[in-house]
């Protein structure tokens, strides 16, 4: 029984890395978006100064272009559930005889697996640019984070797949909610004292910050507003409320 | 036994009911069939009993597990061929079958196996490698039933599994059917719009209408309640002779539809010149008429008053002639 379980996981992954592999362009896009990003960003705010920013603006941004491709791809994951819905293959995935978890977990392995290739090929850009990583703790600690992220952005897309009938709902909350909360993450600029206190409150209230910033924390060890450990333990809850609530939704969920 | 018990099973869509409280129970290892026009509510009684649709009221059970309660249990014991398509087009047709194989649990041996026996059946071994985007319909809707008998359940659900086949593929896939119901002891759950497909697979059959089910019996039973013949006539003057008919007692119902009667007796070809002198007296030109053995056709139009063909728009040509027709 478990070994049947396992089986319908791997092959929930195996067929993800299919279709991410077939999907040329979208390997394209993904990679070229955040590498934009991260080259315009970086020489265009080089010559800045940032209060909270100390070094070079581009080992400050990296974390943040990091992060932001590993919840994008993961949050298309969880989303895609939708094109599932829309061609039918969604029936096929529900009547079989697996557990609801069992095919989440194959979702979700499958998205993290497409999602840290993606961080990765701009992490080692970043450090062919120039950013160092000073501590093998750190580095293992930001490994971790980048599954944490990829989990939970996979557990927000679920939750909308399967609140949202057409993809319309998931634009407007793409460009309505992420989008802002992600320039409140500290991801481009810090989060400083310049700033009006509610935009400051909403930042301290926003998970993704604590992301970028646990990001920052381990993987350059400068410039993060808190300890990487902190950090990581929001993250981590958040993750497992996400995760929690994208697996009870879809499993309440009719096809 | 009964594999499928079904107690006041209700869906609604908002305030429309889909499914209108139904009751009916299935045997163990038959052939049952679902009969109804659009819309009557067949899927979404198939969406219910394999857990993909909560009902909105009632409750029913399959091989005693219950449907909401027990939902993977359910799923262990079914097997699906959906009416709309399932594939993932992004994907190969071996993929796609592979994928199936390995969510119900195959072993390696028997994946291999049954994806070339499957294969075989629907004629799809040279195109297994394509993706399923580049299939046409027909060749889509194979690999769909073929993915459907991949795995041997104890109740195989077919949602009009040979809608837009060649009639060569849809002999195919009954003798398949039919195998697969004897030497399995599969039951088996199907749909369908085709009178000849219910008539050669099923034991028994519901006809369903606007979410009830108006009878549900074995064929031979639904046949003999229309009559051992069925005579057919037109004639003018169809008002004042069908009311002059109904007083005949021979005459065990009558039907109108369109321009034509449609008469249920015993021994039809005797009867024929009992018609005509009626007809005569009251000085009626009968056109047309022809007898012959009831088919499931009469027992549809029996039971909900239309054809099955009414329900079809999609000939323009069926359109042309009932334009035709009113002008007349
Ligand atoms: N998700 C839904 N939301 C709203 N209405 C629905 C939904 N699914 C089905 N219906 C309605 O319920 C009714 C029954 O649909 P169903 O698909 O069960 O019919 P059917 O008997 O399978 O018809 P067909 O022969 O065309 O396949 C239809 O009127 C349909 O419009
Ligand atoms: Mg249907």
């Amino acid at each position: 029984m478990m070994g049947r379980e396992f089986q319908a996981i791997y092959v929930m992954w195996l067929r993800q890395m299919k279709r991410f592999v077939r999907a040329k362009s979208r390997i394209v896009a993904s990679i070229v978006q955040p590498l934009f990003f991260l080259f315009i960003l970086g020489s265009g705010f080089r010559v800045a100064t940032f209060e909270g920013v100390s070094g070079d603006y581009l080992h400050f941004l990296a974390p943040g272009i990091i992060t932001m491709a590993i919840m994008f791809s993961s949050m298309f994951t969880g989303v895609s559930v939708l094109w599932d819905k829309q061609f039918g293959f969604l029936q096929e995935v529900l009547v079989a005889p697996i557990k609801r978890t069992s095919i989440i977990l194959g979702r979700t392995l499958g998205g993290a697996t497409t999602a840290l290739l993606q961080g990765f090929i701009i992490l080692i850009i970043s450090i062919a640019l120039g950013v160092r990583i000073p501590d093998i703790f750190g580095f293992i600690l930001m490994l971790i984070m980048m599954v944490l992220i990829s989990f939970t952005a996979v557990g927000f897309g679920l939750i909308i797949a399967t609140k949202m009938n057409d993809f319309q709902g998931f634009q407007i909350i793409m460009n309505l909610i992420i989008m802002p909360l992600f320039f409140l993450s500290s991801a481009f600029f810090p989060i400083s004292e310049s700033l009006p206190a509610w935009l400051k409150a909403i930042s301290f209230a926003n998970p993704l910050f604590y992301m970028v910033d646990g990001m920052r924390g381990s993987l350059t060890g400068a410039n993060n507003v808190f300890p990487p450990l902190v950090d990581f333990l929001v993250v981590f809850f958040v993750c497992i409320v996400m995760m929690s609530l994208g697996s009870y939704f879809f499993s309440k969920s009719e096809a | 036994m009964d594999i499928i018990t079904t107690i006041d099973l209700t869906k609604k869509f908002n305030d429309f009911t889909a499914v209108d409280h139904i009751s009916f129970s299935i045997k163990k290892g038959e052939i049952f069939g679902f009969l109804g026009p659009n819309g009557a509510g067949k899927t979404t009684t198939i969406k219910m009993l394999t857990t993909l649709l909560y009902p909105t009221e009632g409750s029913a059970t399959l091989s005693d597990f219950d449907i909401i309660k027990e939902r993977d249990d359910v799923r262990q014991k079914i097997g699906v061929v959906f009416q709309e398509p399932a594939l993932d087009t992004e994907l190969t047709g071996k993929e796609n079958l592979d994928f199936h194989a390995r969510m119900y649990g195959l072993s390696k041996d028997k994946r291999k196996n049954r994806i070339n026996d499957v294969l075989q059946l629907v004629d799809l071994v040279e195109k297994k490698d394509v993706l399923v985007k580049n299939y046409s319909g027909g060749m889509k809707r194979r690999l769909e039933i073929a993915r459907g008998l991949m795995h041997y359940p104890t109740v195989l659900f077919l949602d009009e599994p040979t809608l837009g086949l060649d009639s060569q593929t849809r002999r195919a896939i009954w003798e398949y059917i039919k195998k697969m119901n004897k030497e399995e002891d599969t039951t088996i759950f199907l749909t369908t719009h085709y009178m000849d497909e219910a008539d050669y697979l099923c034991d028994r059959v519901g006809i369903i209408d606007k979410g009830k089910i108006l009878v549900i019996d074995t064929i031979q039973n639904l046949k003999n309640s229309v009559g051992n013949d069925v005579i057919t006539l037109s004639c003018s003057e169809l008002d004042k002779f069908t009311k002059r008919l109904e007083k005949e007692d021979w005459i065990k119902n009558i039907k109108r539809h369109d321009l034509h009667l449609t008469l249920g007796v015993e021994k039809g070809e005797e009867k024929i010149p009992a018609i005509f002198e009626i007809a005569h007296k009251l000085k009626i030109k009968i056109k047309s008429i022809s007898v012959r053995k009831p088919t499931l056709d009469d027992v549809f139009l029996h039971f909900t008053g239309r054809t099955m063909r009414d329900f079809e728009p999609e000939s323009p040509m069926k359109e042309m002639a009932k334009f035709y027709n009113r002008r007349r």
